[in-house]
C-alpha cells in the first residue's frame, strides 16, 4: 500500500462512521442567519411560555454585544460566519418512545451508528437527537415508576418548571461568555434529567447527538439535577458527515449535585474535521457531592472545552479526566476548571493530550482557593504527547492559591515517542503503525480505565484509526 | 538452505566506516560468541541486522536462509525469524508485558486469526516462572522502573515466547548479577535447538561459562580477525584485547 493509500484510507475511515447523510426535508426551518426573528420563531414552533422567549431574546442581545475572545483563543474562530448558520431545523416530530415509530431514515442513521443495540445491552435510557430535536427518548419503565425524569430540554421547562427552572442557567449564567449567550438564545434539544432522593441509578443514560444538515449549528442544553444521596452517570457521543461547509455546535451543560449526590459525565466527541465544538459545561457540588466529568475529544476543527466544577459545599469533590487528539488541522483546546468555595474541597485534573501531524493541542486550566479557606487540595497533571516534529502542544495554568493548609500540586510533561522505542517494538514484529498505536494507547491507558468498557474499545479503535495515517 | 551468512558487509555511520568487509556465518543448531573491545563494531552489527535506519550499508549482504534481509524494515526482519536482545532495551509506558509480547505474537499470525487468552497466558506464566519472573510483572509497563537485571529477563521472556530462528544477543550479560547471570544463561540454554542459531555478543568471557559456544569469534576495527573454539575466549580473558591487536591486526592490513 503506497503512503497516500494509507493516508487516504485513514482520512476517511475516522468518519466513515458517521460520514453519510439522508435528503434533508425539514417541517420547520428558521433559515438562514441569526435575529430577533429567527429567536421567535423557535420559541413559537416550541410553544414556550413567555418568560422562556425572554430570556432567549436577553441572551441574544448580550450575545451580540459580546466580543469574539480570539484575544487568547484560537483565531480560527473569526472564520465561524453567524450569517450563513442555520439556528433551527426539525421535521416536527415529537420523541418516539417506540424505535418502530421512529421516522426510517432517522432510524437507519442511528442504527448505523449502534444505538438501538447500545440501549438494549446495557443502558438505562436513550434520547437521540437529529439536527434540532430529540426523534427517540426512552427510559427503562422501572426509572420511570422511582421519579426519575429524562426529557428534552423543552419538555423539561414545560412539564416540569418547578423542578428545572430554579437551577437552569444559574451554574452557567447566559453571560458566562459569548458562546454560553448564543445557546442560551438559541438553545433546542439536549437533556434534562432529575434524579430522586436516593436513587442511585445502576446503568447510565445515553444521548447522542447527531448534524445531519449543512451549515447547521446546534445548541443542544443540558440540565441534570441529582437531589440529595442520589447516583447517575450520562453518557453522550456525537458525530456529523462530513461537509465542505462549517458547522458549529454550541452546547450548554449544567450539573447540579445535591448534598452527598453523584454525577458522572461521559464524552465521546468525534465530530467531523469541520465542525466549530464550542461547549461551556460545569457542575455545582454541594456538601459531600461530586461531580466527574470523563471527557474524550478526537474530532472537530476546533474544540474549545472547559469542563468545570464549583465547589459549593464542604467537602465537595470535582474530577476531570481528559483525552485530547489532535491531527492535521485540528486543535483541542481543552482543560478544566475547578473553583473552590468550602472547606476540605477536593479537585483533581488530569489531563492527556496527544498531536499528530500538524494538530495542535492547548491544555487551560484554572484553579482557584480562595484566602479564607482551609483543607482544600487540588491535583493537577497534563500530559503531552507530540507524535510528529511539526506538531504543537501548549500549556496554560492559572493557579491561584491562598489561605491556611490548602494545598495545590501541578505536573506537567511533554513527551515523543522516539525512533528508538519505534525500533525496538518494531524489531518485535510491530509495524511501524502498530507500535505508534501501541505508544500512543499507553500514553492514555490509565485514564482509558475510567471509560466504561464499550467505550474504551470504541476509543481504542477511532485512536487506532487516527494513528494510521501520522507515520512516516 | 539453515543459516545465517553476513557477507563482505561494510557499514558506515556519518561518513565514518564502522564494519569493514565483514564475514560471519553462523549454521542452525550453533552458539556462536562475538568478543572484542568496545567500540569496535560489535553493537553496529546487531542494529544493521535488525535494520536501524542510522546506518549506511555501503555493501555486503546478510542472508537469513539464503535470503538478503539488508534494506527491510524491521518488522519484516523480525518476522524472517530474527530476534535482537537489547543491550539497553527501552521503556514503553503504559504498556504492559504481557500486552506487548500479545501485541507482537499477535502480528505474525494470518489476518483474521486471534490469539487464544488462556493459552496464551499458561504459556506465558510457564515461561516466567521458568525465568524466576514474578507473575506480576505481567501487569507491570515494559520495562519501565526496572533494573538492569529484570530488563534481561524481560529480553529473554520475549525471546523465549517469540521463538526466533536467529537470536542475536548484544551485550546481555552487561549489569547482571551473578543469579541474573545464571536465570538468564539457563533460559538461553532451553532454547538451543537444531533448528534456532545464537550470536552472542559479549565483551566478557564470565557469560560464556554458563552459555559454551561452539565457536568464538574475536572482532577487531570492524571485521572478525581470528575464530576459535570455547577455549579462545578463556585464552582472551587471561590475554586481554591487546594480545589480538598485536597477534592478529597485522594480518587484516
Amino acid at each position: 500500500m503506497s503512503d497516500t493509500d494509507i493516508q487516504d484510507e485513514a482520512i476517511n475511515v475516522d468518519t466513515e462512521k458517521g460520514n453519510f447523510k439522508y435528503p434533508e426535508n425539514y417541517e420547520f426551518d428558521a433559515g438562514v442567519g441569526l435575529n430577533e426573528d429567527t429567536v421567535k420563531y423557535i420559541s413559537e414552533v416550541k410553544k414556550e411560555a413567555p418568560w422562556i422567549l425572554d430570556f432567549r431574546l436577553k441572551a441574544l442581545e448580550i450575545f451580540n454585544k459580546k466580543p469574539m475572545p480570539t484575544k487568547w483563543a484560537d483565531q480560527d474562530l473569526d472564520n465561524i460566519k453567524f450569517d450563513e448558520i442555520r439556528y433551527y431545523l426539525s421535521k416536527g416530530q415529537q420523541p418516539a418512545r417506540s424505535w418502530d415509530d421512529v421516522p426510517d431514515d432517522v432510524k437507519e442513521t442511528f442504527e448505523r451508528l449502534g444505538i438501538p443495540e447500545q440501549e438494549r445491552k446495557f443502558l438505562a435510557g436513550v434520547e437521540a437527537q437529529f439536527d434540532s430535536e430529540a426523534s427517540y427518548s426512552r427510559m427503562k419503565e422501572d426509572l420511570e415508576k422511582e421519579g426519575v425524569i429524562f426529557v428534552g430540554s423543552s419538555e423539561g421547562l414545560e412539564k416540569y418548571p418547578e423542578i428545572f427552572k430554579p437551577y437552569f442557567g444559574k451554574v452557567i449564567p447566559t453571560s458566562d461568555n459569548k458562546f454560553s449567550a448564543l445557546n442560551s438564545a438559541t438553545f433546542s434539544g439536549g437533556s434534562f434529567i432529575y434524579v430522586p432522593k436516593g436513587v442511585k441509578l445502576k446503568q447510565p443514560l445515553q444521548a447522542y447527538f447527531r448534524i445531519n444538515a449543512e451549515n447547521f449549528g446546534q445548541f443542544e442544553r443540558t440540565l441534570i439535577i441529582a437531589d440529595e444521596d442520589s447516583e447517575i452517570t450520562y453518557m453522550e457521543g456525537c458525530t456529523a458527515p462530513k461537509f465542505e461547509t462549517a458547522t458549529l455546535h454550541s452546547a450548554v451543560v449544567e450539573l447540579v449535585a445535591l448534598k452527598n449526590a453523584k454525577i458522572q459525565y461521559i464524552t465521546v466527541q468525534n465530530w467531523s474535521s469541520n465542525v466549530f465544538n464550542l461547549v461551556t459545561k460545569r457542575g455545582m457540588a454541594d456538601e459531600g457531592a461530586e461531580v466527574k466529568w470523563i471527557d474524550c475529544n478526537i474530532g472537530s476543527r476546533l474544540t474549545m472545552k472547559y469542563p468545570g466544577v464549583v465547589l459549593k459545599g464542604k467537602g465537595a469533590r470535582g474530577e476531570v479526566l481528559s483525552i485530547a487528539l489532535a491531527n492535521d488541522g485540528q486543535h483541542q483546546d481543552t482543560g478544566a476548571k475547578m473553583m473552590h468555595l468550602a472547606d476540605n474541597t477536593t479537585s483533581n485534573i488530569i489531563s492527556k493530550s496527544i498531536s499528530i501531524g500538524e494538530g495542535r493541542s492547548t491544555y487551560r486550566g484554572q484553579v482557584h482557593m480562595p484566602k479564607h479557606l482551609k483543607n482544600c487540595k487540588n491535583n493537577t497533571e497534563c500530559d503531552a504527547l507530540l507524535i510528529n516534529t511539526n506538531s504543537r502542544t501548549d500549556t496554560y495554568p492559572a493557579i491561584t492559591t491562598r489561605g491556611q493548609n490548602n494545598t495545590v500540586q501541578h505536573e506537567a510533561s511533554v513527551s515523543k515517542v522516539s525512533a528508538e522505542q519505534i525500533f525496538y517494538m518494531m524489531q518485535r514484529g510491530l509495524s511501524e503503525g502498530e507500535a505508534m498505536s501501541l505508544a500512543v494507547n499507553g500514553f492514555v491507558n490509565e485514564l482509558m480505565k475510567a471509560f466504561p468498557m464499550e467505550y474504551s474499545v470504541e476509543l481504542k479503535r477511532l485512536i487506532d484509526m487516527e494513528m494510521e495515517g501520522s507515520v512516516g | 538452505m539453515n543459516t545465517l551468512e553476513i557477507k563482505n558487509l561494510n557499514v558506515s555511520i556519518d561518513g565514518q566506516a564502522i564494519l569493514k568487509d565483514f564475514n560471519l556465518t553462523i549454521p542452525k543448531g550453533e552458539v556462536h560468541a562475538l568478543m572484542g573491545p568496545n567500540g569496535t563494531g560489535k553493537s553496529t552489527l546487531a542494529k544493521v541486522m535488525a535494520g536501524h535506519e542510522d546506518y549506511t550499508v555501503e555493501s555486503g549482504e546478510v542472508l537469513l536462509d539464503g535470503v538478503n534481509i539488508l534494506g527491510e524494515e524491521p518488522d519484516e526482519i523480525a518476522k524472517a525469524g530474527l530476534f535482537l536482545a537489547f543491550q539497553y532495551p527501552l521503556e514503553i509506558p503504559g504498556v504492559s508485558i504481557a500486552n506487548f509480547i500479545r501485541a507482537a505474537r499477535q502480528a505474525r499470525l494470518p489476518e483474521g486469526e486471534e490469539i487464544n487468552a488462556v493459552d496464551y497466558y499458561k504459556e506465558l506464566y510457564a515461561k516466567m516462572d521458568a525465568l524466576k519472573m514474578d507473575r506480576k510483572f505481567t501487569a507491570r509497563s515494559l520495562n519501565e522502573g526496572f533494573s538492569g537485571g529484570e530488563k534481561k529477563r524481560c529480553e529473554i521472556l520475549q525471546m523465549s515466547m517469540l521463538e526466533p530462528k536467529y537470536c542475536v544477543m548484544d551485550e546481555t550479560d552487561s549489569g547482571l548479577d551473578i543469579d541474573a547471570l545464571r536465570i538468564v544463561s539457563e533460559g538461553v540454554n532451553m532454547m538451543r535447538a537444531e533448528d534456532r542459531a545464537f550470536l552472542i555478543i559479549t565483551h566478557y568471557q564470565r557469560l560464556l561459562d554458563y552459555i559454551v559456544p561452539d565457536v568464538v569469534h574475536v572482532m577487531f576495527d570492524g571485521r572478525i580477525v581470528h575464530s576459535g573454539d570455547a577455549e579462545l575466549a578463556k585464552e582472551l580473558e587471561s590475554k586481554g584485547y591487546d594480545w589480538v591487536k598485536e597477534e592478529f591486526a597485522g594480518a587484516t592490513a
